[in-house]
């Protein structure tokens, strides 16, 4: 396994900022960001992993990532939808 | 073609939403139905295969693992995608009924339930840790939209804190996976749990990344914050297939990592009482505001809080009677709640609304309806001979070999505080109302068929799982991997 490296601590500072940004933050498009920085703290800690084989990085974490990324960004253009949509119906409730 | 069921499974339902995706639901509801047919026929296909020549496995594109993606479906799988294929089958009748007068929510609940029905029978034949997270996002994003055809604010309001809680949950699995994968250079659950065995505080730190995360998503005390708003304002059909389904497939995970990967984080005491007192905690606390809640699908709802407790006693009980209880819940459960769900909905069309004080004297003229809540309730309850009986008795069994007497004390506990929100419905219903006061009788909206038998049915086959056991049981077979 990876010793402690600037890589490794990046993903934890990253997980640490995002978990506190969703506990602390009221607003929804805050914490669906801060999911969003946990996230690609785990994504980094993934990266991490993959330099494990001696000759070359292992691909399998690589397409764990791909595959997290692509699925994190269509639920969080789902969230922001809904996050518009809540805006939306504040105004109109406003009015 | 046997082999080809788990993938016919997966891939059929999801033709089916994207078919109705593209051309509409059809005259009649014809491509509606058709999809039904789509996703009944392999999985109901598949379950009879595993009852007749045990697991089913088939790997993806022709690639074994350790490299490809296995599918697999033994007794668990089997029993859990019945479950899918009984509720869905029949909530899918109902929603023929129920969105019969709205054509645009019609559309988006035909397109997106193929989907979630996919979504699940991919999650129960996953074998693969990372295929099991791929099928859980599946399932979530599937699930969230559905919440929405309420049309709302609130219900936006629930499936915004549904979604965020969701992604971090399945964000924190995602943590956990890549430590397992850090440790041992594999993702295949049966590999995994042969290779990892003392492997000491990382992985305790992955078991409990990844269970935190499952249980957020399984709506578990205290991450069960979204849920009630969730479950209690969507539309009928979609509360009975989350409360039945969806968030059973978050628990389903947990199981089935404590029967093969984590098995040895899971069992050490402190874990195992931990995760029990959390079931503790949602059967009291669910069922205590079960029976101060105003709204009748609020009840159900924070009942599906209290009744999701029951499946984390298993772990430190961990024997064969447990593991079929906890199991048997599950199923007795799914049914009986979405017969529950129906049954609130039909009341609330009929009634139009869902106020327990406003609904005296109602239920002489809702009589089926109120009848199927109180048979569904049964169940809940746990009395004989329903299904839920039947699971309850296997726990108690469980509980009382493990020497956990205070568990049974708290399963007959739950018993009770189920009779009392289940009653406290009923007594408003049925009550007579008073004869000086010139009240009359509600006026009633009429429910057709379509509305009545999904529920009817559903009631019954609450009830009729107390008398399934023995085959069920059998299908589902021992605890697999190291305790069977």
């Amino acid at each position: 396994m990876a010793g402690l490296d600037v890589y490794a601590l990046a993903a934890a500072v990253l997980m640490g900022l995002g978990f506190h940004g969703l506990v602390t933050q009221p607003h929804p498009l805050k914490r669906l960001l801060a999911v969003n920085v946990f996230g690609n703290g785990v994504f980094l800690a993934l990266i991490v992993l993959a330099r494990r084989l001696p000759d070359g990085p292992d691909p399998i974490p690589h397409a764990m990532v791909l595959t997290g990324i692509v699925i994190a960004v269509s639920a969080t253009a789902f969230g922001l939808a809904l996050v518009r949509r809540q805006a939306q119906d504040r105004e109109r409730g406003d009015d | 073609m046997t082999e080809m069921l788990p993938v016919l499974a997966v891939f059929l339902p999801m033709l089916g939403g994207v078919l109705v995706f593209l051309l509409g639901c059809g005259p009649r509801n014809a491509w509606s139905v058709l999809t039904v047919m789509l996703s009944l026929t392999p999985s109901l296909l598949l379950v009879q295969q595993v009852a007749a020549v045990g697991t089913v496995e088939h790997h993806l594109g022709g690639w074994a693992p350790p490299l490809g993606i296995r599918l697999m479906a033994d007794g668990l799988s089997a029993l859990m995608i019945l479950l899918t294929a009984v509720v869905g089958g029949l909530v899918s009748m109902h929603a023929l009924g129920h969105f019969a007068e709205r054509a645009n929510a019609a559309r988006n609940f035909w397109v997106l339930w193929p989907l979630l029905w996919g979504s699940l029978n991919a999650l129960f034949l996953s074998a693969d840790l990372f295929n099991a997270y791929v099928t859980l996002e599946l399932v979530t994003l599937a699930a969230i939209p559905l919440v929405l055809l309420a049309g709302s604010a609130q219900a936006v309001n629930a499936a915004l804190r549904y979604l965020i809680l969701a992604l971090f949950g399945s964000m924190l699995y995602l943590a956990g996976v890549a430590l397992v994968y850090g440790l041992i250079g594999t993702l295949d659950m049966q590999l995994a749990a042969e290779r990892l065995s003392g492997a000491g505080w990382v992985l305790d730190l992955a078991a409990a990344l990844m269970v935190t995360g499952l249980l957020v998503k399984a709506a578990i005390v205290p991450f069960h914050l979204w849920l009630p708003d969730a479950h209690g304002g969507a539309p009928a059909p979609v509360s009975a297939l989350l409360s039945a389904l969806v968030v059973k497939a978050a628990v389903y995970l947990l199981l089935r990592l404590w029967s093969g990967p984590l098995f040895e984080p899971l069992s050490q005491p402190a874990a195992a009482w931990l995760l029990a007192g959390l079931g503790v905690a949602a059967i009291l606390y669910g069922s205590v505001q079960a029976l101060r809640q105003r709204r009748l699908k609020l009840v159900v709802a924070y009942s599906t809080v209290a009744q999701l407790g029951y499946m984390l006693l298993l772990f430190p009980m961990a024997g064969l009677l447990a593991w079929q209880g906890v199991i048997y819940h599950g199923v007795a459960h799914g049914v009986a709640k979405a017969a529950l769900f129906l049954a609130a909905g039909n009341i609330l069309y009929q009634l139009g609304h869902d106020r327990i004080v406003d609904m005296r004297g109602s239920g002489s003229v809702l009589a089926i309806s109120f009848g199927c809540f109180a048979l569904a309730g049964v169940s809940i309850m746990g009395l004989p001979p329903s299904g839920g009986f039947l699971a309850k008795w296997l726990l108690l069994q469980g509980s009382l070999q493990a020497g956990a007497w205070w568990l049974a004390l708290v399963i007959l506990a739950g018993g009770l505080l189920a009779a009392g929100y289940v009653f406290r419905v009923l007594r408003a219903a049925f009550q007579v109302p008073d004869p000086d006061a010139e009240e009359k009788l509600p006026e009633v909206r009429h429910i057709g068929a379509m509305m009545r038998w999904p529920m009817l049915l559903l009631a019954l086959t609450a009830i009729g799982l107390g008398f399934a056991g023995e085959p069920l049981l059998t299908l589902l077979g021992d605890v697999p991997g190291r305790l069977g």
